[in-house]
């Protein structure tokens, strides 16, 4: 069932620029050439009956419901699979069409139940509407007899014999309702591409099949959803209507606060709840689509686990004391300002958020840069997509990706180097798969055989299997291949890019010691592949590149990234669509929580704060006067505060004591501090140090916009007031106020409008222009008052790109005899990042606890099996976490999650980090496994004090039997 | 910070710049980055450190004591 708001136009818009006229029942109308006589006339304002058709799905022609009439042609096509034709005259309603459809009409509904009071799609059930639009009420095969005996005899077999499928925490598949239209099965293959789905039997006995004949939750299926909304019954519906058993009241059009991909969804609400969400068909991003996480997984937001009211402590050993709003800001601004007074200006500092919106990121750095007096702000960019602002800043002059996500639509050739996008960004991922199954071809450079290496559907051209931490290795091998044997396109280089550094760079990269026979063995990877890769890349018409934290997360994560910019730049792939490089961002509003000045070093607008002009603006528009050093990062306080001299925190909805690497000397640095101020919906594991709790809001409770991967500000629409009383961006205001420096915004707008005054890439930005165009990228301004969706177009915004000489040096994290494997980290699709959202929604049910994958061989040799508890230790620490043993991982390397804190994946990862930027390296960890008998002693408590989670699969398995 | 930790970080840092480039270009480049990127705090610590110290590659002592060098400057101008 599609939103309820949703107008149908029946098949998919065509995109040719080639315009022809036709008559819709006498009407002319000019369309693109390619359009479906259905969509013709939906544009018409006619809508044609149907069934199997539906604007997200190509026209299938199954349901003989769409039947018209066409000048000079004989019978009555199908109009969903009839193109139009210049000229073409179309009848789409008759006395001989209306008869042919009601027995169309009659067929279906000889075929399902009439019982439409209490179905879960009373309303907006298109067989409903399909029948009272033919007068058909009752099934009159049954009536008169007409074959009735057969099939009614049959229908009620097979009806019997059928049993509603509830496997699925979200969803139900109710046999007895089907139609066979085949709509689930195409938005599986079309949409989400896992082609898990398919039509088993033939005839009356057609019917809807999950794998093999299997439950929904034994199969292929990943729970995007697609299907259910496909649907145009309640065969499939989600579990959350069907309780609440009315239809919405309206939808509210909204952005994920999941990964980076930001779908654009449609919050269907009831009595102030969402009743679901529906992924929105003009989201830019996502286009119609979204993923078990996104569609499914918000019941977070009103989970009991939420603090609903400010709480203060004296000490962390303390119990926390629930207290007014105005107790609660007044105590921690007095805290800030006595530790200020003691201890010095800046020996405060503060955390923004990169689940909270842009507006209220860019009032926590203003209240810490303005407020507090220094410029100790940062971001969990920190420790994840750092390089890649530093990166792009010095090749092509934005710390920014160069694309629209449909932009793969376009490409020949893409790489995906150290992401998971099956898991991680899974609507990018479906996007992929498209562009793969039409016949684009895929590189994955990555120490894991990640899902899109090889499906029954897709399989990888190449997968460079590298050893963790040699990333910077491989880059220049496949760099050596394309200098040395002409792969260069020199005219886009010669024109577009320095000619210096290019020189510099060629004669370095042509060194015999980059070449892929040389390089191979410290990657790992053959040096055949590595060529067959390089020449694949470079001869593309469009060769693009898509990366995530694997390349980020290393030791040499900048240089990895002005690496890859040289790939870019070397094959002229930079500057039109289907090229790029694309860092495919962890979190919602990472990419805006650097855009909004959440770097120590830089304004809003990836400006220096050493920049006169720049800080000039800022302190003429804030009424102070500002630092022009960069302020702490975040490992730096932490090393601060173990020196004693940084003493005071203000966390915006950041979990630093799960997600920060060596969590021993995280704990440590954040138990030295005398006031942590944490802003947060649960209490987190941060909250365990904090002295203050202040309770934030979800995405769903606040307005404001969030930008993502593709640089595209969506709007963030509240559906329910905040359930502490407060939005986050009004605690931040309050807290500022009680500092005694004044804010007084209304309403996020005005934040907005004051981002946009003083942000050049963002002087165009206006809620109003939000709300027309649904979405905008920046830089949007004079130059480009709609947005850019593909940057550098003609010239680099640093004006001639360059390239940089980007050395290979191995980690100091090594293996030897004592730590002999590598440990490597990643997600997987049914949770995000620490957990804390995804671990509160029935997920569990794919995902209750972290495991470590392990290969066979090191399995054996160690006595390893399958769900053995194995003891894993780092220099840094140690962890017990159970064992799943696979192939996926290579000999040498094992890898996990982080997604329960019970797990200690962070107790173990060192504090190696960036040289450039400090992001740590979670990639890349030196190990020794053993089998043991149980978990740690903090293991167990912590299971046994977990928050109140959902049973998993196992425990729903044993509950549905 | 721990001593060590700051000169590791310095050491890599020039360690970069010091690819293809002349050794006082790799200095300057370093120099550069630590101004930028680093608080006030850090690039005093090492600073105290001092650009003799033997855990300091040569790039890095030359940038440690250009640092040095702009430090007192600033001092005598402000």
């Amino acid at each position: 069932m599609y939103a309820i708001d949703h107008h149908d136009y029946g098949t998919p818009p065509s995109d040719s620029q080639v315009r022809v006229t036709v008559e819709i029942d006498g009407t002319p109308l000019e369309v693109p050439e390619g359009t479906s006589v259905m969509r013709a006339a939906a544009l018409a304002g006619t809508s044609i009956p149907k069934l199997c058709a539906t604007d997200s799905l190509k026209a299938f022609g199954s349901c003989r419901l769409c039947l018209v009439e066409i000048e000079g042609r004989r019978g009555y096509p199908a109009s969903c699979t009839t193109l139009v034709a210049d000229g073409m005259k179309i009848r789409t309603q008759s006395d001989k069409l209306a008869q042919l459809r009601r027995g169309v009409v009659e067929l279906y509904v000889s075929e399902h139940p009439l019982d439409c009071a209490g179905c879960p799609a009373d309303g907006h059930c298109e067989l409903q509407d399909m029948a009272k639009l033919h007068g058909v009420t009752e099934n009159v095969f049954a009536k008169d007899g007409r074959c009735s005996e057969r099939i009614t005899h049959e229908s009620k077999a097979r009806v019997q014999a059928l049993m509603t499928d509830n496997s699925n925490p979200y969803f139900s598949f109710d046999p007895a309702l089907c139609i066979a239209c085949s709509r689930c099965v195409r938005a599986c293959d079309e949409t989400q591409g896992t082609l898990a789905l398919t039509i088993s039997g033939r005839g009356l006995a057609s019917q809807v099949s999950a794998s093999a004949a299997e439950l929904f939750i034994d199969s292929e299926c990943v729970s995007c959803g697609a299907c259910v909304e496909a649907c145009p019954t309640a065969a499939l519906s989600e579990k959350s209507i069907a309780a609440l058993a009315r239809p919405a009241e309206k939808s509210v059009t909204t952005t994920c606060a999941y990964c980076g991909v930001g779908c654009s969804l449609k919050a269907e609400v009831i009595d102030g709840q969402v009743s679901r969400m529906v992924p929105n068909r003009d989201g830019h991003a996502n286009n119609g689509h979204a993923c078990v996480k996104g569609r499914f997984a918000y019941g977070y937001a009103t989970h009991p686990d939420r603090i609903k009211a400010p709480m203060i402590r004296a000490k962390i050993t303390d119990p926390w004391r629930e207290v007014s709003w105005d107790e609660a800001i007044q105590h921690s601004a007095n805290e800030f300002r006595r530790i200020q007074a003691k201890y010095g200006r800046d020996a405060v500092g503060g955390i923004t958020s990169s689940r909270c919106t842009n507006e209220e990121v860019y009032l926590v750095q203003k209240l810490i840069r303005a407020a507090f007096g220094n410029n100790n702000v940062d971001t969990c960019a920190r420790v994840c997509h750092s390089p890649t602002g530093f990166g792009l800043k010095q090749t092509l002059g934005e710390s920014a990706g160069t694309q629209t996500f449909m932009s793969v639509m376009k490409s020949d050739v893409a790489i995906v180097m150290g992401a998971n996008p099956t898991d991680g960004h899974p609507v990018f991922a479906s996007h992929l798969k498209r562009a793969l199954r039409a016949g684009a071809q895929l590189i994955v450079i990555d120490p894991r055989e990640i899902a899109l290496v090889r499906t029954p559907h897709i399989e990888a051209a190449y997968h460079l299997q590298l050893r963790p931490g040699t990333n910077v290795a491989i880059i220049s091998a496949l760099a050596h291949v394309i200098v040395t044997e002409g792969l260069v396109k020199e005219e886009y280089v010669s024109q577009r890019c320095e000619k210096e550094a290019f020189d510099k760079w060629r004669s370095w990269v042509a060194d015999p010691r980059h070449s892929p026979e040389a390089t191979e063995e410290v990657t790992g990877v053959p040096a055949a592949t590595v060529r067959g890769a390089a020449r694949l890349y470079a001869a593309a018409k469009n060769g693009s590149i898509y990366y995530g934290l694997g390349v980020t997360e290393h030791s040499q994560g900048s240089t990895t990234v002005l690496g890859i910019a040289n790939l870019a730049m070397a094959t002229g792939n930079l500057g039109r669509e289907g090229v790029g490089v694309n860092p495919l961002r962890g979190q919602n509003n990472v990419q805006g929580s650097c855009d909004m000045g959440s770097f120590p070093h830089e304004f809003p607008g990836y400006r220096h704060v050493s920049d006169d002009s720049t800080r000039h603006l800022f302190e003429g528009a804030w009424g102070v006067e500002l630092s022009d050093e960069p302020g702490l990062r975040i490992p730096n306080m932490f090393e601060a505060a173990l020196d004693g001299s940084f003493k005071g925190m203000y966390i915006q909805g950041e979990d630093l004591a799960q997600s920060d690497p060596n969590t021993l000397h995280v704990v440590a640095a954040l138990s030295a501090l005398e006031c942590v101020v944490v802003q947060d919906i649960f209490m987190c594991e941060t909250a365990k140090f904090a002295h203050v709790l202040l309770p934030g809001s979800s995405f769903l409770e606040k307005d404001g916009t969030f930008t993502n991967a593709e640089r595209r500000i969506s709007p963030v629409r509240k559906v329910m007031e905040p359930i502490a009383g407060l939005a986050d961006w009004e605690i931040t205001q309050r807290l500022s106020n009680a500092l005694g420096y004044p804010m007084n915004y209304q309403h996020p707008s005005e934040i907005m409008d004051e981002i946009a005054r003083l942000t050049p890439t963002f002087h165009g930005v206006t809620y109003e222009k939000l709300e027309q165009q649904g979405s905008i990228q920046w830089p949007c301004n004079a130059e480009a008052p709609e947005g850019t969706p593909t940057m550098h177009i003609g010239s680099f915004v640093r004006g001639k790109g360059k390239f940089f000489v980007t050395e290979y040096v191995a980690t100091p994290e090594r293996v030897n005899g004592r730590f002999p494997l590598l440990l490597t980290t990643g997600r997987v699709l049914s949770q995000y990042n620490v957990g804390a959202q995804t671990r509160r929604t029935q997920n569990n049910v794919w995902h209750s606890e972290d495991t470590v994958e392990i290969h066979p061989h090191d399995a054996e040799v160690r006595g390893i099996a399958h769900g053995d508890w194995i003891g894993i230790v780092s220099r840094a620490g140690e962890t017990v976490l159970r064992a799943d043993v696979t192939d996926r991982v290579q000999p040498g390397v094992i890898y996990t999650t982080f997604h329960f804190p019970e797990s200690g994946a962070n107790v173990i990862t060192t504090d190696n980090s960036d040289w450039a930027t400090n992001c740590p390296e979670y990639k890349v960890t030196a190990v020794q496994v053993v089998k043991v008998s149980k978990p740690l002693d903090w293991q167990l408590r912590f299971r046994e004090n977990r928050e109140s989670r959902l049973p998993s699969r196992r425990e729903v398995a044993r509950e549905t039997l | 910070m721990h001593a060590e930790m700051l000169v590791r970080m310095v050491n890599q840092i020039a360690e970069f710049y010091g690819t293809g480039s002349a050794p006082d270009i790799a200095a300057n480049e370093t120099l550069s980055h630590l101004k930028r990127m680093w608080a006030p705090r850090m690039c005093k610590q090492i600073v105290e450190i001092g650009s003799d110290d033997p855990g300091l590659s040569p790039i890095s002592r030359v940038a440690v004591g250009l640092l040095a060098a702009a430090q007192a400057q600033k001092r005598v101008a402000g």
